[in-house]
């Protein structure tokens, strides 16, 4: 690679950070308008359930078994127990032995 | 008699300092293990360095058969430092794709991120600027996830950095190390760990959606939008969750604002009557 590299790693990094840092920094303390707060309070939960799906099923590419199975496996350890590492731990176990088999 | 008083003299004062020193950190350490928010960010932060593990080694493994030096590849994870916009310009530069292209999709890939940023504003303990220009370099969807589904009122500044820390160093890490040996791990336990990072968006979301319907409609909704928008390939991916969030978040805070307006009127009925 050669210097065009560098400088398209700049970009990269410029309008990846500029988006990230924004509203943290120059946002802060300014009164919203309810709406837009309530919308905004309704993001992370909006944004788990699209980053989930249907991305889940589709890990393994061309194995959508692998992919439910892992989904049914996640869900039933969330509900189970409500520990994070205790889901992730166990859904790579229980993969990890499907993929073995 | 001389010889044990003198060794008694030399010990002394070496003893006395080394003995505060020793008390010093003895309460550093116990500070830091038990009610230190920074620990505590490493420890919630934990989930995201395992899942990245998989995903990092196979980028340098990636970014190897692209042509990309080990620095290269590794400057990449510490100055871009995002997933899918990262496997994406390998793709694209191993095509020969125009720079400036390349830099646009990586925008468009990430603008997501702003959503998520302009969300945790409120969540997060007021602070020096700076601090926190730093530790949103380290806002992804992951570390966006587990920041804003924490529990307590307010989210301390040490506690963020934890988070952001400990899933940077395990991505950039890893990159290298994939890079260096690839992915040498036995190929079914690399096709396992790849479901961490789903796994804990799960285990994020579950607990968040017992006994409340409004977050379950809100994951339901933007999944189901989601969905739609990549089977019917209308939207890339970035776009289409950055819309689907949107869209679903929106919604709801309509249907529910309705549903408190009439609650309201209905109340003020039943006191004039």
């Amino acid at each position: 690679m050669g210097s065009w590299y560098w400088w398209t790693l700049l970009g990269m990094a410029l309008v990846t950070y500029i988006p990230r840092a924004f509203p943290l920094t120059f946002l802060e303390g300014k009164e919203l308008p309810p709406v837009i707060s309530g919308v905004l309070r309704n993001i992370p939960y909006a944004v788990l359930g699209a980053l989930i799906f249907p991305a889940i099923l589709y890990v393994q590419e061309g194995n959508l078994l692998f992919g439910f199975i892992g989904t049914i496996t996640a869900f039933a350890l969330a509900f189970l127990f409500s520990n994070v590492m205790v889901v992730v731990l166990g859904t790579i176990g229980v993969l990890a032995v499907y993929s073995l088999l | 008699m001389y010889i044990y008083y003198s060794l008694i003299s030399l010990n002394q004062k070496p003893l006395g300092v080394r003995y505060s020193i020793i008390k010093l950190i003895c309460f550093l350490g116990g500070e830091i293990l038990t009610n230190n928010s920074f620990v505590q960010g490493l420890k919630a932060g934990t989930s995201i360095a395992i899942g990245y593990f998989p995903v990092a080694l196979t980028f340098g493994l990636l970014a190897k058969t692209s042509g990309l030096s080990i620095m290269e590849a590794t400057a990449m994870s510490i100055f871009v430092y995002a997933g899918a916009a990262q496997y994406i310009s390998l793709t694209l530069i191993s095509k020969g794709v125009d720079p400036i292209l390349i830099v646009l999709n990586t925008f468009v890939v990430n603008i997501r991120h702003f959503l998520m940023t302009a969300a945790l504003n409120e969540k997060m303990q007021s602070d020096k600027k700076w601090l926190k220009g730093m530790y949103a370099f380290g806002i992804t969807d992951e570390s966006f996830s587990v920041l804003a589904t924490q529990k307590q009122d307010k989210i301390r500044t040490p506690f963020a950095f934890g988070v952001v820390l400990i899933a940077y160093l395990s991505w950039v890490i890893f990159t290298a190390i994939g890079h260096v040996i690839g992915a040498n791990l036995p190929a079914f336990l690399l096709a396992a760990m790849s479901i961490a990072l789903y796994a804990m968006f799960v285990g994020l979301l579950v607990p968040s959606m017992r006994g409340n319907r409004k977050v379950v409609m809100l994951a339901l909704i933007a999944a189901i939008i989601n969905g739609i928008f990549y089977w019917t390939q209308l939207l890339s991916t970035g776009w289409s969750i950055l819309v689907a969030t949107l869209a679903s978040s929106i919604f709801i805070e309509i249907i529910y604002a309705r549903k408190k307006n009439v609650r309201n009127s209905k109340q003020s009925e039943g006191s004039l009557s």
